[in-house]
Formats: structure tokens, sequence, C-alpha cells
């Protein structure tokens, strides 16, 4: 019943808006909004001044292999964002092509995603443009790769082992 | 006068008879005075922390045994690692444990530090053994504060059976 | 000697003397675990702070990729290792939605139970620590003794005093037995006397008063910028509960209220948690009552999963592993349906989100886990900016911050 009527309002009136932006509505367990990268910002904003004001969380997605959908890029990240005046939920979804992994940064609106975009960097390479301070957060500084790729060992070997720790080892072997 | 005139009180410990005088070798007095206060660094790192401060609060006190918990690494004298070591803070690990004075002993409390525990991903230390000396391990996730009492207890046995462990004269 | 003076009084080159970077190192004698704040100083005020973690990263989302749904209930349990009971309840809420399954009435009540059982030993722990780095020992032994009680009482139902695992999908493990529910009414019977106890002690006390009054205040909208849930947003004034928005389990048959701060300093914080203590205690009594109605029925859904392997038709007479004996036991298996599905509940600490996308195979393809404590410390050098060291050390216990949450 709720997922209805907001479908209705919020489908009318983001689709006039937006008529490029939106690509799909979906109606799963909250309404999911899939958008273009261009507009997305905008979709955003005006989405927070519409009173959806708390964002509960920014991630993102590897779609590496994904066999049970054809998901047209590799990367996605997804916003969620919750109207406290209104009790509702909404998710949007931007996909992010795999060989141009970057997307526009909401910082300016929530300060709050400073931190989720560094973690969505770290683990997954995705570039926020506009982001006051993009470096890594949960990985040391100098650590190569991206963990949560999918063609990223769930192990590291002796061979592609972090070098910080193999210098780290052999000065403790080497003073023993 | 030797020890022909002394009374055996204990194993290896003689006293002269009427006199609170007693004769002992070094390496059993010393051992005594370490096992019998040993000062542990806290040193928490994940949730079996939440144990050690259990084990130390009152309903199963680790003062009784001589335990007291010190901050800093330069008055302690063992270290119980407890919780999963990563490989961003295992040189800070390692870095403590060279700050601190001999003699100094390690305990592995947990899964985590003993072997790495359940988590075998890219940034976990298999076992705080890899860059760290380890005299007593307590697996368990997590161990019970009985657990934890009974390996401090085990490491006490342990220094009292040494000799000559940190140099030819100590 | 005059050539130091020199030195002290140029500073940066304007005649200002220059901020001093300090580091409070990720092994500190606080109980907080391994946080780096990189300090940047002018004399004892702070000017900029700059949280440093992933010193306890353990990759528990790539890990859960990996592992079965039920496997990944175990990694639950060690992300907010003080109350293990919530995280247990925010994946298998998830897990449910996506596999279309509600848990049998008696097992909602028993998880509104532990939940409330978790969110009162957790309250407990941060009454302790926050009391201690302040400078309190006694609170940190009475809150201790009283912690003591209810992990044994856990103990009772499942079988382990921290890391529990005891919310499947579908319900619960096992159910409770006539010796935990009357130790758990005598406990809601005595607690309240406790909760005076700990009041007693530090509620007027002007130590406790000058080191917690005016430190960090946060109005209501820079708190909801900020991304702040959980007790530390309702000392601001905002009444948002995720118990009363979006209700899950028995939250919609039990009445409770949601305590709101004013002034959204560190005392309010601490009289909303202190506030919520006895809401909890009230909330466990209303569910025990309710627990006599549904006498005997299941704890575990029908359809609930046992191992969650994609579908396949057995044969009739599975060959049995020479080692180990008969794993499957010959009957069709649920499928997991590709998709995706979000949940989120009220964890002690602030909002705990877990979204789940599945491809219809035996593992999570991607389990994203938006823990309350990684945006606390985010919010750390917004509050921090003007206050001494020593009030640095408040805003962290009054944040409530658990690294094994933050870093997961």
């Amino acid at each position: 019943m709720g997922l209805l009527e907001i479908a209705m309002d919020l489908l009318a009136e983001l689709r006039e808006k937006f008529p490029r932006v939106v690509l799909e509505v979906l109606e799963k367990d909250a309404l999911t909004i899939v958008c273009r990268r261009e507009g997305s910002l905008e979709l955003i904003s005006y989405l927070k001044e519409k009173g959806f004001k708390h964002l509960i969380d920014l991630c993102g997605v590897d779609y590496q292999g994904y066999k049970s959908e054809k998901k047209p890029e590799r990367f996605e990240v997804v916003y969620h964002l919750y109207n406290l005046d209104e009790k509702k939920l909404i998710r949007v979804k931007v996909p992010i092509p795999e060989n141009d992994a970057w997307q526009y940064s909401v910082t300016g609106l929530w300060k709050t995603a400073n931190w989720f975009e560094r973690e969505c960097y770290d683990m997954f390479g995705i570039v926020f443009k506009g982001h006051p301070d993009l470096r890594r957060l949960l990985m040391p500084e100098d650590w190569e790769g991206h963990p949560l790729r999918k063609d990223y060992p769930l192990f590291l070997t002796e061979e592609n082992e972090w070098k910080g720790y193999k210098e780290f080892l052999a000065s403790v072997r080497g003073a023993k | 006068m030797g020890i022909e005139g002394t009374v055996e009180v204990g194993k290896d410990i003689r006293q002269i008879p009427g006199t609170p005088v007693f004769i002992t070798p070094l390496d059993k007095l010393f051992n005594w005075a370490r096992s019998g206060s040993l000062w542990p660094l806290t040193f928490g790192l994940a949730c079996c922390a939440i144990e050690m401060m259990a084990t130390g609060a009152s309903h199963f006190d680790l003062d009784r045994f001589g335990i007291i918990f010190r901050a800093s690494p330069r008055q302690a004298d063992a270290i119980i690692i407890a919780g999963t070591v990563t490989k961003k803070m295992a040189p800070m690990v390692r870095r403590v444990y060279d700050q601190m004075p001999e003699p100094k002993y390690v305990i592995a409390m947990g899964s985590c530090a003993c072997s790495g525990g359940i988590f075998r991903t890219y940034s976990v230390v298999q076992g705080a053994d890899e860059f760290l000396p380890v005299d007593v391990y307590i697996p368990g996730c997590p161990p019970r504060p009985e657990a934890l009492i009974y390996g401090l207890v085990q490491l006490q046995e342990k220094i009292k059976k040494e000799s000559g462990r940190w140099g030819f004269w100590r | 000697m005059s050539l130091y003076v020199e030195v002290i009084k140029n500073g940066n080159g304007k005649g200002e003397p220059e901020h001093f970077t300090i580091n409070m190192g990720p092994h500190h004698p606080s109980t907080h675990g391994v946080l780096r704040l990189v300090l940047e100083l002018d004399g004892e005020t702070i000017v900029k702070c700059d949280p440093r973690i992933g010193y306890l990263h353990r990759g528990v989302e790539k890990l859960a990729e990996h592992l079965n749904y039920n496997q990944t209930i175990v990694l639950s349990d060690r992300l907010d290792y003080i109350a293990s009971a919530a995280n247990n309840i925010a994946f298998c809420l998830a897990f449910e939605k996506l596999l279309g399954i509600t848990p049998p009435r008696r097992a909602r009540l028993i998880r509104t139970i532990v939940n409330e059982m978790a969110r009162i030993s957790s309250h407990l722990l941060w009454l302790a620590t926050h009391a201690l780095d302040i400078g309190a020992m006694t609170v940190f032994l009475y809150c201790f003794r009283d912690r003591e009680w209810l992990l044994s009482i856990f103990e009772k139902v499942c079988g382990a005093r921290l890391t529990h695992s005891y919310v499947r999908v579908g319900g619960v493990r096992l159910d409770f037995t006539q010796e935990v529910i009357d130790e758990l009414r005598r406990f809601t019977e005595e607690f309240p006397q406790r909760i005076l106890d700990y009041e007693t002690l530090i509620d007027v006390n002007r130590i406790w008063l000058k080191r917690t009054r005016d430190v960090a205040v946060v109005d209501a909208e820079t708190a909801i910028n900020l991304g702040l849930t959980g007790p530390v947003l309702r000392g601001s004034g905002v009444p948002y509960d995720v118990r009363k928005f979006r209700p899950y389990d028995a939250y919609d048959e039990v009445e409770f209220e949601v305590p709101v701060g004013e002034r959204g300093d560190t005392y309010d914080r601490y009289k909303v948690r202190m506030k919520e203590l006895r809401q909890s205690n009230w909330i466990i009594k209303q569910c025990l009552d309710k627990l006599k109605e549904v006498e005997g029925e299941p704890v575990l859904a029908e359809e609930a999963p046992d191992l969650l392997l994609p579908s396949r038709v057995r044969e009739p007479e599975p060959k049995p592993h020479p080692k180990k004996g008969f794993i499957f036991t010959g009957k069709e298996l649920p499928v997991v349906p590709p998709g995706e599905a979000f949940a989120s509940i009220e964890s002690p600490k602030g909002e705990l989100a877990v979204y789940v996308v599945s491809d219809g195979g035996p593992n999570p393809w991607r389990l994203r886990i938006r823990t309350p404590s990684f945006v606390h410390i985010s919010a750390i050098p917004e509050l921090a900016k003007g206050h001494m060291i020593a009030d640095l050390v408040a805003i962290i216990g009054t944040l409530d911050v658990v690294l094994g949450d933050c870093d997961r």
C-alpha cells in the first residue's frame, strides 16, 4: 500500500523533473531508483530538499560475474536515504563503468558522506570528484589494490603480500 | 658453615635453625618474585579485551594473584595480546613489546592471537607468533575468564621452572 | 638558551605560535580499542583532529562472500562484540526479507527480549568505561557486577557469554527454559534499584557535571547532517528510534517511551542512556508476560533453512561419506532468490543497517554493514574543535564507539 503511493507521487515528480536521468523505478523491499551518473547529483539534492535528510548508507557493489541479471556496468554506487518526517525509505543506484570509475561526491550535502566515499574508494577504486580529501581509510596508505573487488584474492600468499608487512617480518626475523 | 647444620623446609630451601635466615638458590628467589607479582600490559585489541576486563573486575578478581594491569610498557612484565592482530597493527605491537624491559613474557589470548582465528583474510596476521615469541597460548573465542586465569597460572608455573633464561646472571 | 627562546617566539614565521602535532596512538590506556587520533594543538586546545582507523580491519565483508548465510551470523557476533545479539538480529532480518520468511510469534518475543538484554549490557559497559575514563572507578566495578549477572543469564540461554550466535534465520536457536524465565524476572525486579545506585554516585556529582556539561554540544540539524543516530542523536532532541519508525520483531506489541534530551551535550546523552536502561527493563517485563500466551509454540519457522544451499533434488539414498557420515538428509533445500534486501535495527550504539545482494547462490554476493561507530568516529573532528584533550576523552566516551564495529 504505502510503497505504491510513494511510487505514484515521487515517480511522477522525478520523471518530469529529470527526464533523461532516471533509468528505471523498481519496487522491491524499498522504492529503488536507478539513475544515470550525469544527473545523479541533482537528483539526490532534489530528494534532500524534499525531506530525505538522513543519509543512512553509501556503498559500492561489484557485479563482475553476476549471473542472474544482466547489469549494464561493472560497479554500482548505492545510496539509502530516509525521510524522518514522512518515514519513507528510498534507494538510489548509480551504475559506474569499469574503465571510467568515478562518481560525483555528495559531501557538499552531507558531511557524513566524507568517510563513506573514502571507504568506497579504498575498497573498490571508485574516485569521487569533488571530495575534499580522498585517501585510503581502512587499509594502510601504501596498500596496492582494492580489496572488495571480485578479482582480489581473499587470502594473500607470500608473493602478493603487502610489502610493508614483508619488510616488517624481515626486520623482526633478522633481529632475532 | 655449609649446609650440614641447616634444616630443609621446602624443596631446595634450607633454614638455619633458630634464626630467620633461609638459604636458597637465587633462581628460585627471583622466579618466586617474578611469578608472584606479574604486571601485564593492557593490550586489548578486540572482543577478548572485554573478557580480560571482566576477569580483572570484581567477579573474577585478578588482584588476588598479584596481577595489576599497567598502562605503560616500561612498567609491565607481561603482555596479553587479546584480540585480532592485523597487518596494519603488527608493527605497533612489536614496538610496544620492544619497549618492555626484560624479563618479559607474552600470552596470546583467544583464537585470533593464537592462529588468526576465523579470519583467514588479506589483512589479518595468522597468529601473534609470526613476529613475537609467545609463552602461553589460550584458545577460545573468547576464552572464559576461568580459562584466562588458568592460562595465567600456567605462565606462573612456567616462570617458576626458569633458570638462566634472561642472561647468565639473572 | 636564548637561541631556543627565539625559535619558540618565531613560530610559523607570522609571529603566531606553531601548532603542535601529537599522536594519540593506537595503543592507549582507554578501553575503546585501537583508534589513532592525530591532533593539532594550540596549547591544550584542539584545532584539528584526524582519526585514523583500520587497525582492526578484518575483512568481514569480503569473508562473508565466501561463507554460507548461516555462517555469516557467526561473523556478525564479532562486529559490535559488546551487544552481539543485536548484530545477529540485523543480519537475520535482512536474510529473512530476502527469503520471505516470517519467524513465529514466540521467536519474535524472544528476539525482543534478547535485543533489550544486549542493550542493557552494552549501556552498562558504556557507563563503566565512560566513568572510568573520566575518573570514577567505583562505577566501573558496580556496572561489571551487574553485567556478570546478565552474561550468566545469556550463558543459560545459549551457552556463550559474549559471542552468542543465538538468533538464526527464521527464529532463534533454542527455546527459553523455565529457569531462564524465572532468573530474568528476578533481574527485572532488582535492576531498577541498581540503576538508582549508579545515579546516586554520579548524577549530581560536581566533578561529573563540570566534565560533561556543555561538552560537545550538537544541535539537531548538524547531528542529522553528520549521520549520528541512536542515543547521540536523541540527546540533541530528535526522537528518531528505529524501533518506533520501522518496527521489527515484537516492538509494535510493547509500549515504551523514547527518551530525548534538550541541549545536546554530554550530560544529556548520559541521561538519555540511563532512561533507556529503565525502558529496556520495562520492555523485558512486558515480553515475559506475553511469553505465557504463546507457551509451547515453535521458535524456528517451518521454512527456516538449515544450510541454505541451492535446491537440487537429492537421490533417495545418499552415499555415506567415507569419513564423515551422512551430511544431507535427502530433502529439498530452499533456494535464496536473487535480489537485494535492506534491514536496519536500533542497536545500542545507533542504527545498524545491513544491505545484502544475492545472486541465487549459496553465499551472499555483497554484504554491506553500515555500523554506527564508523559514522560516530567520523564526527569526532567536528565535535572536538575548540575543546581540550581531556574533553576529547569524554567525547570518545559519550559517542560510545567500538572499534570492531567501525573497522569491521
